[in-house]
């Protein structure tokens, strides 16, 4: 948990719209938890002013190479381009200096690393599931469900397919996969294996839709959530959730930054998680 | 300017106003930098001049729907509704933490009413490491406890008196910049016996999202920070401290040394840092070196000898 002063070691649009950069990070190899964030700076002194908030990918090593160069440690982001903020971002490159504060919050809970999973994804809310679906014990039992609007929203299946991960996909317009919303999956899924663990993360449509299936099948679900945050720290309460106890007199406002992003579904309260505007769309 | 500089290696920075000793004129605005723990991974509290706790109520407080916060050109917009702890709570979970530096404490406080603010300030005066109190007679982002009192010279000193009442602690009271003139407010404070005026909290805002036509923030109208507003800071710290005796501490959309230099050369006597503890938050040390750096490169052996040095 510290800011780092680094670079970009590359930068590359993976799909429309959507960019995986790769930046050198020294400690992270031993930091970085699945489901946690970095807070990512483009530069001093410049639009955008604050840093935006950004799932961790991957992280791994670059071998050294035969010039001499020592092996480098690295983190991974995917991020879509929605506003000024990520539309700077994709336009850097290797070797540009950036800031990264990180990494950040709380992970995935993997107490419960037996038995049937079943991690479900929205568009860019795959992210996170990366390194999840990597440190999960048993991968043959593990399954992905990735939905969005067309087939450039859905990125990164064959890596985790890699991984021994099965995939399914969906997408609105049927350009990949099965028709329809990813959520028609899951139910399948669970009627088939009913005990299994659920992991989310997505748009808080999605994500709403995700807790009622699995509340109402008593099935474990951890989600991820994305929220609007300036500090990351936990000082600018921007970010915060109501917990499942919050009342106005006793309130009990989570932030994500520290709190989450990752949460048990059962520590919100998902009939007054935001307000409705919340919702509405994506900002940078 | 004299040509020939004294060659300074270890400027002083300290300073002393109100009964108040502080290591240098650095603080956080309220608000900004939670109870003070949330930055200790990253910054050594002990090299701040004070630390400035987010503002407490006399009740726990859930403050505003969210979205909560939206960037700007240059700033950003915020309405977080003064969501806190509570005093007491503060006192009993909070204040422990704060007491193992050696920095000064000085903690935010508002009402819904009068009697409110002179209970919140009557507990507070009994808790032995809280150094002086900040009074906020300024959120905009509230219906009751702020901006009603800060816009209202006559409404602004009655509260003021009434907590001067209760209060042996150094009272600092910061004023909102969304009045016509600043110089009325600040001569109401320094009558109703504030020790020293802090300026200037956030100005109000709004921001629209165009493709679903509604506002960026949930509470419609927000504060704006950030280095945007800081011409505006400087100018009213500029004529606050033409017009009262009593010292005055500079806030606004200070992200870097020379800004918070800009509000020492007007005469303020310290300065708070805001946004820019979101930005970055090490922000502080980075100001404070920058600080130090600029008096070595000056000759400026003592940082009291820049204070209110301003040209006209």
């Amino acid at each position: 948990m510290k800011n780092l002063q680094t670079i970009v070691l590359s930068n590359q649009e993976i799909s429309p719209g959507y960019f995986r950069m790769r930046i050198l990070a020294p400690g992270y190899q031993k930091m970085a938890l699945p489901g946690q964030f970095v807070m990512f700076r483009v530069r001093r002194s410049l639009p955008p002013l604050l840093r935006r908030p950004f799932g961790i990918f991957q992280i791994g090593f670059l071998p050294a190479d035969c010039e001499g160069m020592a092996e480098k440690e690295f983190v991974e982001l995917i991020y879509k381009v929605v506003g000024s903020g990520t539309e700077v971002m994709s336009e850097l490159h290797h070797g540009d200096r950036i800031e990264l504060l990180g990494p950040l919050g709380r992970g995935f809970d993997l107490d419960d690393a037996d038995g049937d999973k079943i991690l479900v994804g929205g568009g860019i809310g795959l992210v996170p599931l990366y390194m999840l679906a990597a440190s999960l014990k048993d991968r043959s039992k593990t399954r992905l469900l990735i939905g969005g609007r067309s087939r450039e929203d859905i990125i990164t299946v064959t890596e985790f397919e890699r991984l021994g991960v099965t995939t399914h996909v969906t997408t609105e317009d049927g350009s990949l996969g099965e028709e329809g919303l990813i959520t028609r999956i899951l139910e399948r899924k669970l009627d088939k294996y009913p005990g299994a663990r659920v992991y989310s993360c997505g748009p808080m449509p999605m994500l709403r839709a995700v807790e009622a299936i699995c509340s109402e099948r008593k099935v474990p679900l951890q989600v991820s959530l994305e929220a609007l945050m300036a500090c990351g720290v936990g000082a600018c309460l921007g970010c915060v959730v109501k917990g499942r106890n919050h009342s106005e007199q006793n309130p009990e406002y989570l932030c994500t930054c520290r709190k989450g992003p990752v949460f048990h579904s059962h520590e919100l309260d998902w009939d007054r998680l935001h307000q409705k505007n919340m919702e509405q769309g994506e900002s940078s | 300017m004299s040509h020939c500089r004294p060659s300074v290696t270890k400027p002083r920075l300290a300073v002393e106003f109100a009964g108040l000793k502080l290591k240098n004129p650095l603080m956080p605005a309220s608000g900004t930098f939670g109870y003070g723990e949330e930055f200790a991974p990253y910054l050594d509290l002990d090299q701040m001049g004070a630390i400035v706790t987010k503002g407490l109520s006399l009740n726990p407080k859930a403050g505003n729907p969210t979205p909560r916060i939206a960037e700007t050109v240059s700033g950003m917009l915020n309405a977080i509704g003064l969501q806190n702890v509570g005093v007491e709570a503060f006192i009993r979970d909070k204040m422990p933490f704060l007491e193992q530096f050696d920095t000064p404490v000085v903690v935010n406080f508002f009402g819904n009413t009068q009697v409110e603010y002179a209970e919140v300030a009557a507990r507070l005066n009994d808790v032995p490491g809280v150094a002086a109190l900040e009074m906020n007679i300024s959120c905009p982002n509230v219906k009751h406890g702020g901006i009603v009192f800060g816009t209202d010279p006559k409404a602004a000193f009655d509260v003021i008196a009434k907590v001067r009442k209760r209060l042996d602690k150094p009272l600092i009271v910061k004023l909102t910049p969304n009045v016509t003139d600043i110089r009325v407010t600040a001569q109401a404070a320094e009558d109703a016996g504030a020790d020293v005026i802090s300026l200037i909290n956030t100005l109000t805002g709004m921001a629209v999202d165009v493709r679903t036509r509604r506002p960026r923030i949930a509470n419609v109208i927000g504060g704006l920070s950030g280095p945007g507003i800081r011409p505006v800071a400087v100018r009213m710290t500029h004529q606050v401290v033409q017009t009262v005796k009593i010292p005055v501490i500079g806030i606004g959309g200070i992200m870097r040394a020379e800004d918070a230099l800009e509000f020492l050369i007007v005469g303020a006597r310290a300065v708070q840092v805001g946004t820019a503890n979101f930005v970055d938050p090490n922000a502080m040390q980075t100001i404070l070196d920058g600080i130090e750096s600029f008096c070595i490169e000056q000759g400026i052996e003592d940082i009291n000898d820049l204070i209110g040095t301003l040209e006209l």
